[in-house]
């Protein structure tokens, strides 16, 4: 109804390149700008802005992810561990050097998309499932050495106590302080990834995705494009540790097994491949569906069961309804929650005259 | 399109209505475990602390107020545990039962942060049992490295002396399998015998190469076994296999129940094998003999769980620590307007408490959170779990050595 492009004649080549070619868009991205820095963080309780920051940890890390697998069409199961490699760098530097935030993320990062390069190797020659097992490889390899090596993981336990991370003098320990300091990454990281689609690099990637014979044909060196389509996404994984570390204050390697990977698989398939709305919706549905589905079933459970039998139901059903959903929007829409988003755009956009 | 809309406007409308606590409640956070890789664990220790709730509650609750335990499954994850933590601490829970060795590690700072203490009862972290460095956390039950301890003392006994002699210890392949180490490794130098190390991979269901290496290449004089979940079982089955006499091994505490019995083929197979308890087993205990009672009064049967009275047991025991806590806490404070600093002060006054024999006499001091760190070997013998140990504790100056030097 508002949302539509007649009219708006682009003149320069920078309006038609903007991120949001739309003025509604931009009004919308403006306000959920002010509802998130704004609105959310004074009218929610520490409760719900807990539950927001595991979503936003998820969301940078399905970002990263769906760089790999959504844009470059690498698949990896090895994200966990990638996460991991930045959670234990990030947690050596802040506790042997005392380094601050702003250093140890980067580095932790950096160190990710390190490792995350060499697990991509094989990825020249391989693809596909076989290509996944290559990275499974590759977790299991980081898993086993991070549990092993004591000088990395800090001792037998194998995790390490993080300080908090402090801005300017000011510790941030509690939940609204955390809620900005994630938030900031999240838009650093959504900016990032849509503005990386849109370069040279970008470009080469998706080009690898959709043939990669004829990429190398019209001159990609599908080589180098292919470790850096695993370096960045490793990246954003190893930034995602380091969040994910300061955020709990201890790194420890069992946060970041086979079901981690997985568990960012599911969230970047249901949400939808190669896009970032894709990305941040499945990262929001896949942590938010057992919390919701739980409360759900205390609310209303009670008045099918007794207390006794629905503490023994909930948590078996939460599996159960987790599952059946995720079936039913992959049948519904296999194109993940974006399309489905997309659909109903599309559907306003003519509304009221669907024809 | 308009199913998913109606989808997500109910799962809002979800999301909004979680019950605040009502003011003479007292809130327990208990997380738990019934689905998951250690369910077989949670899915009998959380009735039991249930029931203990119950009971306490049918009884007028602590000094008048009602206790509420609110249970949430965790599936041995760490988001959930996160989650569902913050949960508690909107609702104002003055103690939290935390549930297993990577969330304990997870929530540690935000507990001492908050001043709410947590429990953690035979899972990591072993250090915790001092109580000046993590004055949040207490294990309140025998930690791995008290355990680590007894079972050194327990395979002592048995042979009548360990110098010279060898210890094979199987562990399951992670940071909590791990832990006991620094004190084996301790005891060790001390008692002069011969021990070596092996790990099991994750999920550990596989582990034909490891003991066939301890029966018959290593030939081992005891095994230490460490394993949880699935594990035990299968570790139980194949040293039975290639002939190992099971009287020569202990397992720790999370190998201890009836379940990992059955698993491994039933008592015929498991004869002989001993493990470690820091809750007594069986239902001869008179705090069930309550609980059966209120069921009976209520007309309804007892629950199957108790059946399962290794873990059953245990989550009474963990539910009536708690309780006991936040008594101790209300007598200091008769208002009822107690805070989790309050019950942290009321575990630590935690003394003589036996719980009629079910678990051994805990103390629990500002300094000592784990409570004394007592066990009981139970063994496998004619068809049940036989107590062949009364509670005992083995070379504390060796545990409290390795505490200290704990970073």
């Amino acid at each position: 109804m508002i949302h539509r492009e007649s009219g708006l004649l682009k003149t320069s080549y920078q309006a038609d390149m903007a991120l949001y070619p739309l003025p509604i868009a931009r009004w919308s991205v403006a306000v959920i700008l002010v509802l998130a820095f704004l609105v959310l963080p004074l009218v929610l309780s520490e409760y719900y802005l807990s539950i927001i920051n595991l979503v936003s940890v998820a969301i940078v890390g399905a970002l990263g992810l769906n760089i790999l697998v959504g844009y470059t069409g690498q698949v990896s199961i090895g994200h966990g561990a990638f996460m991991s490699v930045g959670a234990y760098t990030a947690a050596n530097l802040a506790v042997r050097l005392g380094a601050p935030f702003w250093v140890s993320l980067p580095l932790g990062g950096l160190m990710a998309a390190a490792v995350g390069a060499v697990v991509g190797i094989p990825s020249l020659r391989i693809k596909g499932l076989y290509l996944a097992i290559a990275t499974l490889a590759g977790q299991l390899i980081i898993e086993w050495t991070i549990n092993h090596v004591t000088w990395i993981s800090g001792g037998v336990q194998a995790s390490i106590e993080v300080p908090r991370p402090s801005l300017f003098g000011i510790q941030i320990s509690s939940q609204r302080g955390m809620y900005f300091f994630l938030l900031a990454f999240v838009v650093l990281a959504i900016v990032g990834v849509m503005n990386l689609m849109r370069t040279r690099v970008g470009r080469a990637f998706v080009a690898i995705r959709d043939q990669d014979i004829a990429a190398e044909i019209i001159g990609i060196n599908i080589f180098r494009y292919k470790l850096l389509a695993f370096a960045i996404s490793s990246f954003y994984a190893g930034v995602t540790g380091v969040l994910y570390t300061y955020y709990l204050g201890i790194a420890n390697y069992e946060q970041y097994q086979i079901t981690t990977s997985i568990d960012y698989l599911a969230m970047i398939i249901i949400g939808g491949l190669g896009s970032v709305q894709g990305a941040v919706f499945g990262a929001i549905f896949v942590t938010l569906l057992p919390i919701v589905i739980r409360t759900s079933m205390e609310t209303f459970g009670g008045l099918l069961f007794s207390s006794g039998a629905l503490l023994n139901i909930i948590p078996n059903l939460r599996l159960i309804v987790f599952g059946l959903l995720i079936i039913v929007f992959l049948i519904v829409e296999p194109e993940g929650l974006n399309r489905l988003w997309r659909n109903i755009r599309s559907y306003f956009r003519v509304w009221p005259f669907a024809y | 399109m308009r199913a998913t809309l109606a989808f997500l406007t109910g799962a809002a409308l979800a999301l909004g209505s979680i019950a605040p606590a009502t003011a003479a409640e007292i809130v327990i956070g208990a997380q738990c475990d019934r689905t998951g890789p250690t369910q077989t664990v949670g899915t009998n220790l959380c009735p039991g602390f249930n029931d203990y709730i119950k009971l306490i509650n049918s009884k007028g609750g602590v000094m008048g107020h009602t206790i509420r335990a609110d249970e949430v499954d965790n599936e041995y994850k760490v988001p959930p545990a996160v989650e569902s933590y913050e949960r508690y601490k909107k609702e104002g829970a003055v103690t939290v039962s935390v549930y297993g060795t990577p969330q304990v590690y997870a929530l540690t700072q935000k507990l001492t942060e908050d001043r709410i203490p947590g429990t953690s009862p035979g899972f990591g972290k072993a250090a915790a049992a001092d109580g000046t460095k993590y004055p949040y956390i207490f294990p309140i039950a025998a930690t791995y490295w008290s355990q680590a301890a007894a079972a050194v003392k327990y395979a002592k006994d048995q042979m009548g002396g360990l110098k010279g002699k060898k210890i094979a210890y199987i562990f399951y392949d992670n940071p909590a399998g791990r832990e006991p180490l620094p004190v084996l490794e301790e005891l060790q130098k001390l008692e002069g015998f011969e021990m070596r190390t092996f790990a099991v991979p994750p999920p550990g269901v596989e582990m034909g190469a490891q003991v066939l290496d301890i029966a018959q290449r290593y030939r081992a004089d005891f095994v230490i076994s460490h394993l949880f979940g699935r594990s035990p079982s299968v570790a139980i089955k194949e040293l039975k296999r290639v002939g190992f006499p099971l009287k020569k091994v202990i397992g720790f505490v999370w190998g201890a129940a009836e379940a990992d019995v059955e698993a491994a083929g039933g008592y015929g197979v498991a004869e002989g094998y001993s493990a470690l308890e820091f809750a007594g087993v069986g239902e001869d205990y008179p705090v069930l003999k309550e609980i059966k009672e209120m069921y009976k009064k209520e007309g309804k049967p007892e629950p199957k769980e108790m059946k399962e009275s290794v873990y059953y047991n245990r989550g009474v025991f963990l539910a009536a620590i708690h309780v006991e806590a936040i008594r101790n806490a209300l007598k200091a404070k008769p208002d009822g307007k107690i805070t989790g600093a309050d019950t942290k002060a009321g575990f630590e006054k935690i003394k003589n408490f036996t719980l009629g024999g079910l678990v051994p006499p805990i103390e629990i001091t500002p300094t000592d959170h784990e409570g004394g760190g007592l066990v009981q070997v139970w063994q496998v013998s004619g068809g049940k779990w036989v107590k062949r140990t009364d509670w005992f504790r083995a070379y504390p100056e060796v545990v409290a050595k390795v505490i200290k030097e704990a970073k």
